[in-house]
């Protein structure tokens, strides 16, 4: 039974390796500018993966294969090398190249996390809030008004508990339930948590970021190419999380500006 | 310290009734046996579970029939809603993690044989032992409470982040008493497992037999000692986390709510508190947890392998340090949970090196077992199997985490069903190999009868191909986006995933159940099995010197004294296939 | 025996005249309009872009339902009804339904009586999750698959009750609980009737969900219709 363990697990590793050699189970396509770097890191991590899980399952076959239920009178004996190669090949063959993934992959991170926003960023808000997303532009007057959390008042429309009776700067701002972006400029993404936690999450941007109640996080990303992407939430937030989207629309700089008029217009 | 002092004579007398022997047992030998029966109630509990899960995930409209009689507002008319969905989801992770991972291989089989490996009577404080049982099965009566109740249970998943499960009902159903009861039950099972670890760490500090130094103990006599130091930390952690967690929630203070939430419509009453402090209080336990989840594995695997291999590893003591290193390393890895969390991204970075350097141990461990298996002669036996598929799944589930440790691929994979697929592939998949492995291997010991092989085989083969379907789909899935905690796939790219999905499902069907195959061999062998003799695996520790099953005290009265280190299997140049590790028989060194 | 069946034609009369003048179809009725002065906030359309099964079944987009208005400055989803007065009366056996159809709870507003059976449906693709949020009534929150038969639950105590779908944020309804069962809905034009009310002294209230409530008092004797009309300040934000 020990060839059957080794046949076995030689079949099983080598179908688990099988769709990831022939990409059946890919990411989406990158729009984004940070996204490269990502998916190179992605991949050549899946080449040392799979060395190393081939590597193994396929030494555990043949060794099982080999050494198992073996004719009477053989002798057990130990590899030559023993613990010492053994400790030798964790830190030098797999310890040093995921180290080097470590250091190399810092370059990535550091294009979302340390680059601060660009000061011509297109700012706008998100709210996550139990379970949509809405979204505020600021208006001719280029500025956020205050939230009033007392206000909020989803039946009419006001998700952000804006105050315009009394705050001027909120009259001009542009609430809406899908985010458009101009392609090719950055946005700055403000992100607010109305109730609970939450995440912005879309596939082809590369990006994921919680909403924190309390805490003002904020991404930027710049989307290259036109299209309709999923926005969706990826942090559990309660029982309609599994319906919690939206969608960003990436449009050019004509339309997105035809966009945001009209918006304008059904404050 | 080379050598204890001689065991005083401190033990119990003998149980008398069956209360005593049996119920409110002071011996740590059937308390392993109550924490291992709460283990196997709760793993059945859990899988059911997990199957309305994934038969709700391929067919949400289908009907369970008799659910709505369980929960009438959770399932209407038998089909399950969003929140029942999830309730579902929590109660799984909650009873699998807590229930079965920290109880069967570490409170089970660690209370069970770690005084036998070391030559003790009993655990150092038997009724801190039998307290420590009673408060973990009253932490379970406690949480399975909350099926019961019309809000039904909590559905902030098993990690339960705030605000979600901190400002009460308004943030959905389940999360009013159902979330109080969780965290009631878990600060109950904290105390039940300190209670535990100190037990095991004063007895494994105290109480070795002549002869049995640190270095003569077995593997897994190691891996439960360094589990219980972990434990004893972590849970610590996780107690006070949970205590401020019921104040949140009761006594309004606001330790995680920050001010101007509103929740259906409420402006809640808190302000000051930070939802990332949970994160870091329950990760910083969340952590090492999962460790206290493998090393036990690791360590009962190690021993399983030695005596079907007929020789020792190339080096126990690096096991050891490995499983030592691994140990002190947990401690420092806990924000690789939180890269996208909000928290510093500079924290993010500085957090991954110690996750990826854990690496080093994890391969010098699986290194060593498959270094030791050339030039074996493995008995293949349903326990050398599932250590065996361990060996497997432990590569497996090891290899996604290359991935996971580096911040900037979790920037994509984070919360995808690739984060589901690796911790299911170490926790639930090789620790359960574990447990099983372990079963296979001493039931003959505690019970005195042994179990049916061929049924135990076919076990294995259905469990170990069937896994494989199950959980190496959700690395693909991951690769894809498919995220996680979704009671329903309603997003535009789920579509074509679909059918993958219906193979997990069906495959998840049979595997489970496979597992009553597995449990009616346990039943059955426990009343009708063959006789088991002392020492039915030809193997060295002390367990197999004493007879099957154990007197109350052990050794019969009787002081074990060691000579040698636990793992005298014949090397090359040996006369014999192996070496008792209480006989003073020496076997050439190899 | 003349004096006695005189006695008993004279009986008889009395109570027949009795009978008459209280089971007498029509009795008092109650009428009016209800309007707005003022600039009312206008209704914004409603984006429903999340959930597209919904967002596809209106052609053009759905607008938001606190304050709707019609001709000639009618005020519309305004619960008229007998607040004192009027005997509270038991919950006549056919159930209310509420509706939750292209992601909008129809009606708006839903008035019916204390222990009256309220059926909720789902005619969705989606699941919803209904989310009453009362303060004295006994607060509960469920969902609703697809394909799952209608709810059923009822309220023993008068309130004016918001409702909402926690799946779909912009989904917001009123339950009115009332103890008796005169009250109306005003709808396009505003106006209102109060119908078969017997003699008596009645307080009378106009319920807005965002403008408040307002009372009037009248006194209704024999068969008499009375009008009377409320109208309430709108404002713009």
């Amino acid at each position: 039974m020990g060839k059957l363990f080794a046949i076995i697990l030689t079949i099983i590793a080598l179908a688990s390796a099988y769709p990831i050699v022939v990409h059946k189970y890919v990411q989406p396509v990158d729009i984004s500018t940070h996204g490269h770097a990502i998916d190179e890191q992605l991949s050549d991590t899946m080449a040392e993966a799979g060395f190393a899980f081939l590597g193994a399952q396929l030494l555990l076959a043949f060794f099982v294969w080999k050494f198992s239920n073996r004719k009477d009178g053989s002798k057990v004996t130990h590899l030559p090398g023993g613990a010492k190669l053994m400790v030798a090949t964790a830190f030098i063959l797999v310890g040093t190249e995921v180290l080097a993934l470590g250091v190399l992959g810092q370059k990535a991170w550091a294009d979302v996390y340390f680059t601060p926003p660009k000061p011509d960023a297109l700012q706008v808000q998100a709210q996550a809030g139990q379970f949509a997303f809405y979204f505020r532009y600021p208006g001719a007057d280029g500025k956020f008004a205050p939230l009033h959390p007392d206000k909020i008042d989803e039946g009419n429309g006001n998700y952000f508990g804006l105050d315009p009776a009394n705050d001027v700067d909120a009259r001009d701002d542009i609430v809406t339930g899908e985010l458009a972006i101009p392609i090719n400029r950055e946005i700055h993404l403000l992100m607010h948590a109305k109730d609970v936690g939450h995440s912005f999450y879309v596939r082809e941007l590369r990006i994921q970021q919680d909403f924190v109640p309390g805490l003002d996080l904020s991404l930027h990303f710049t989307a290259t190419q036109p299209g309709r992407y999923e926005i969706v939430c990826t942090q559990l937030c309660g029982l309609g999380h599994y319906n919690m989207k939206a969608y960003l629309n990436v449009l050019s700089q004509e339309d997105f500006d035809k966009w945001l008029k009209e918006k304008a217009t059904e404050q | 310290m080379e050598e204890t002092s001689v065991q005083p004579a401190h033990v119990h007398a003998p149980p008398e009734g069956f209360i005593r022997k049996h119920v409110f047992s002071l011996d740590h030998k059937v308390i392993g046996k109550q924490y291992y029966g709460l283990a196997l109630v709760a793993v059945f509990m859990g899988m059911t579970l997990s199957w309305l899960m994934r038969f709700h995930l391929v067919w949400p409209t289908a009907k369970v029939p008799g659910l709505d009689l369980l929960s009438p507002a959770g399932a209407p008319g038998g089909i399950i809603t969003p929140e029942y969905y999830l309730s579902l989801l929590t109660m799984h992770g909650t009873l699998m993690v807590f229930f079965v991972l920290t109880n069967a291989p570490f409170a089970g089989f660690g209370n069970y044989f770690l005084p036998i490996q070391i030559g003790a009577e009993d655990m150092a404080f038997p009724r801190f032992n039998m307290m420590s049982f009673w408060a973990t099965l009253a932490a379970f009566l406690v949480l399975v409470l909350a099926f019961f109740i019309p809000d039904g249970p909590p559905i902030s998943g098993w990690t339960a982040y705030a605000p979600l499960s901190a400002v009460g009902k308004d943030a959905g159903p389940g999360l009013g008493w159902g979330q109080s009861l969780w965290a009631i039950s878990i600060a109950v099972f904290c105390i039940g497992q300190l209670l535990g670890s100190l037990n095991f760490i004063a007895t494994t500090l105290d109480l070795r037999a002549k002869g049995m130094t640190f270095m003569r103990m077995p593997i897994c006599t190691w891996a439960w000692f360094i589990t219980s130091c972990i434990a004893l930390l972590a849970f610590a952690v996780l107690l006070p986390a949970c205590l401020l967690l019921l104040l949140d929630r009761m006594a309004g203070t606001s330790f995680f709510i920050p001010s101007g939430l509103v929740v259906s419509d409420r402006l809640q009453n808190h302000a000051g508190g930070s939802p990332l402090l949970w994160q870091h209080l329950f990760w910083f336990f969340g952590h090492p947890e999962v460790y206290i989840a493998i090393l036990p594995a690791v360590g009962i695997v190690s021993h399983v392998l030695i005596t079907s291999m007929r020789k020792p590893m190339l080096s126990a003591k690096v096991l050891i340090y490995s499983m030592l290193s691994i140990g002190f390393l947990s401690w420092m890895v806990w924000g690789h949970h939180m890269f996208v969390s909000g928290m510093n991204p500079f924290s993010s970075l500085l957090f991954s090196f110690p996750t990826l350097t854990i690496t080093i141990p994890a391969t010098i461990i699986t290194l060593i077992w498959l270094g030791s298996l050339y030039g074996a002669n493995i008995q293949i036996t349903s326990a050398s199997l599932f250590a065996l598929g361990f060996v497997s799944m432990f590569v497996s589930g090891g290899v996604s985490g290359f991935f996971l440790a580096q911040p900037s691929i979790d920037i994509y994979l984070h919360a995808t069903y690739f984060v589901v697929g690796h911790f299911h592939m170490v926790m639930g998949v090789a620790a359960i190999f574990g447990i099983l492995s372990g079963t296979y291997f001493w039931f003959p010991k505690m019970s005195g009868r042994m179990m049916n092989e061929t049924l135990g085989k076919l076990h294995f083969w259905i469990t170990f191909v069937g896994t494989y379907c199950i959980f190496m789909p959700f690395h693909y899935l991951g690769i894809v986006g498919n995220i996680r905690r979704y009671s329903s796939f309603v997003n535009d790219f789920m579509a074509p995933l679909m059918p993958l999905h219906k193979f997990v499902s069906i495959a998840a069907f049979v595997t489970g159940a496979a597992q009553f195959i597995f449990l009616y061999n346990l039943i059955h062998s426990r009343f009708r099995g063959k006789p088991a003799p002392d020492n039915p695996w030809n193997a060295t520790s002390l367990e197999w010197s004493i007879p099957s099953p154990p007197p109350w005290d052990n050794f019969g009265g009787k002081h074990p004294v060691i000579y040698h280190d636990p793992y005298q299997y014949g090397v090359k140049g040996s006369k014999g296939d192996f070496v008792m590790q209480d006989s003073p028989e020496q076997l050439a060194s190899g | 025996m003349r004096m006695k069946q005189a006695y008993l034609a004279g009986l008889t009369m009395l109570v027949a005249s009795v009978i008459a003048t209280y089971a007498a179809p029509g009795g008092g009725t109650i009428s009016g309009k209800v309007t707005y002065e003022g600039t009312p906030a206008k209704p914004k359309p409603i984006d429903m872009s999340k959930e597209p099964s919904c967002a596809k079944q209106h052609a053009t987009p759905v607008m938001t339902e606190t304050v709707v208005t019609g001709p000639n400055n009618s005020l519309e989803n305004v619960v008229v009804y007998v607040s004192a007065g009027a005997p509270d009366e038991n919950a006549p056996s056919q159930p209310v339904r509420f509706d939750q159809k292209g992601c909008q709870y129809i009606p708006h507003v839903l008035a019916f009586q204390v222990n009256q059976t309220l059926e909720i449906a789902n005619d969705d693709q989606t699941s919803h999750n209904i989310h009453p949020l009362p303060k004295i009534n006994r607060e509960w929150n469920k969902s609703q698959p697809p394909g799952t038969p209608p709810m059923t639950d009822k309220y023993d105590k008068p309130e004016f009750i918001p409702v909402k779908c926690n799946i779909h944020p912009w989904m917001h309804g009123n339950f009115a609980v009332l103890k008796n069962s005169h009250y109306a809905v005003t709808q396009g034009e505003g106006s209102f009737t109060l119908a078969n009310l017997p003699p008596g002294k009645y307080t009378i209230t106009a319920w807005h969900e965002s403008y408040g409530d307002q009372t009037q008092d009248v006194t209704i004797s024999g068969s008499e219709a009375k009008t009377v009309n409320f109208v309430f300040k709108a404002k713009p934000y």
